[in-house]
C-alpha cells in the first residue's frame, strides 16, 4: 500500500460560461493591466489516498470526480498525484 | 380528501416554513421530512424546497443528493409521484440527475432578488396542470446560481418534448432559452428557480403562484 498526494483542479467544459472569471478579467484594465484575456476560474481540492499503485489511487479518484466532486455537465477535472513517503 | 405535502428539510434550507404555509392556505396537510429520514411517510407529493442545503458547499446540491431521504425521492418519483424542487430544490433535482441539464452562477454575477414575469410554456406538467399555456405569472426570484445550462442535445429533446414548463419574459440571469422551470419525462418531476410559494397571497403582491400550488395538489391526489 502506498500513499498519494493528489490535486484535482476542476474547470468550467468549453463553452460554459465563467462569469467569475469574467467579471474578474474586466476588472483588470481598471488597475492598468490591458493585456490580461483568458482568464478563467477554476476549483482546486487536495487530498491524500492510500492505493496499492498510482493507477488505483488515480481511478478511485476519477470515480470520486464523476460521482460528486466534479459535475461532468458543465465541469472538466484534471488529477494530478506524486507519492508521499510513507513514515 | 385532502392532498399531503412532504417538504425536504436539509441543514440549510430555509424556504420549507413558506412552503407549508402556502400549501396549508391553499387546504393541504403538510408534514417536514428531515434529510436523514429514509422514509416519506406516505406523502403524496414531494416539495424540496429553497435554501442553501448542506451550506451549497462544493456545489448547490452537490452534497443533498446524497442524503438518505434523496433514495426515497428517486423510488417516489420513479412510481410517477409529484416532486417539485424550487430554487435550491431545482439544483438539488439536477444534481441528482432526476432532471437534464445543471444550474451555473447567473450571468453577470449578480444575486437576483425581484418580482419577475414567467411565461407558462407547457401546461403538461405537475406543477402547470391547472395553468394555460401561454399564461404569464408574476412570480419572485432570489438566487445567485439559476443560470440553466444544458448541452445542446439535452436542449433540443427538452424543447422537442414539450419539457420547458417555464420561460423568463426578461431573462434575468443568462439561462439558456429563458427556461425557467423543466420537467422530467414523466413530467411528474418538475425545478424551476422562482419561489411560487411566495406568491400566494395579497399581502405578498401577488396571487399568481397559487394556481401552480393548486395544479400540484390536484394531481397529488390523483396519483
Amino acid at each position: 500500500m502506498a500513499r498519494f498526494a493528489v490535486r484535482v483542479d476542476i474547470s468550467h467544459l468549453p463553452g460554459v460560461a465563467d462569469p467569475q472569471g469574467a467579471t474578474v478579467e474586466r476588472a483588470l484594465p481598471a488597475l492598468g493591466y490591458a493585456n490580461v484575456s483568458e482568464l478563467k476560474i477554476s476549483k482546486s481540492i487536495r487530498l491524500v489516498v492510500d492505493a496499492d499503485s498510482p493507477d488505483a489511487a488515480r481511478a478511485q479518484v476519477a470515480e470520486m470526480c464523476e460521482r460528486i466532486l466534479a459535475n461532468p455537465v458543465i465541469e472538466a477535472y484534471e488529477i494530478s498525484l506524486s507519492e508521499l513517503a510513507v513514515s | 380528501m385532502t392532498t399531503r405535502v412532504g417538504v425536504l428539510q436539509f441543514p440549510g434550507t430555509n424556504c420549507e416554513l413558506d412552503a407549508i404555509h402556502a400549501f396549508e392556505v391553499l387546504g393541504a396537510d403538510c408534514e417536514l421530512l428531515w434529510h436523514g429520514s429514509a422514509s416519506l411517510n406516505n406523502v403524496d407529493v414531494v416539495i424540496v424546497p429553497g435554501g442553501f442545503a448542506h451550506g451549497d458547499y462544493l456545489r448547490t446540491g452537490a452534497i443533498a443528493q446524497f442524503s438518505p431521504v434523496m433514495d426515497a425521492v428517486r423510488v417516489f418519483a420513479a412510481a410517477g409521484g409529484p416532486v417539485i424542487g424550487i430554487c435550491n430544490g431545482f439544483q438539488i433535482l439536477c444534481e441528482a440527475g432526476l432532471l437534464p441539464g445543471a444550474l451555473q452562477k447567473n450571468a453577470g454575477m449578480k444575486f437576483r432578488c425581484e418580482m419577475t414575469e414567467l411565461i407558462v410554456a407547457s401546461a403538461r406538467s405537475v406543477l402547470t396542470s391547472d395553468a394555460e399555456a401561454g399564461q404569464r405569472l408574476c412570480i419572485p426570484i432570489n438566487h445567485f446560481e439559476g443560470n440553466y445550462t444544458c448541452d445542446a442535445a439535452t436542449l433540443a429533446s427538452l424543447q422537442s418534448e414539450d419539457r420547458i414548463v417555464l420561460r423568463y419574459a426578461m431573462n434575468p440571469n443568462g439561462s439558456i432559452d429563458d427556461i425557467a422551470g423543466i420537467c422530467n419525462e414523466g413530467r411528474n418531476v418538475v425545478g424551476l428557480m422562482p419561489h411560487p410559494e411566495r406568491a400566494c397571497e395579497t399581502l405578498l403582491g401577488s396571487t399568481d403562484g397559487a394556481v401552480l400550488l393548486r395544479g400540484v395538489l390536484a394531481t397529488g391526489l390523483r396519483h
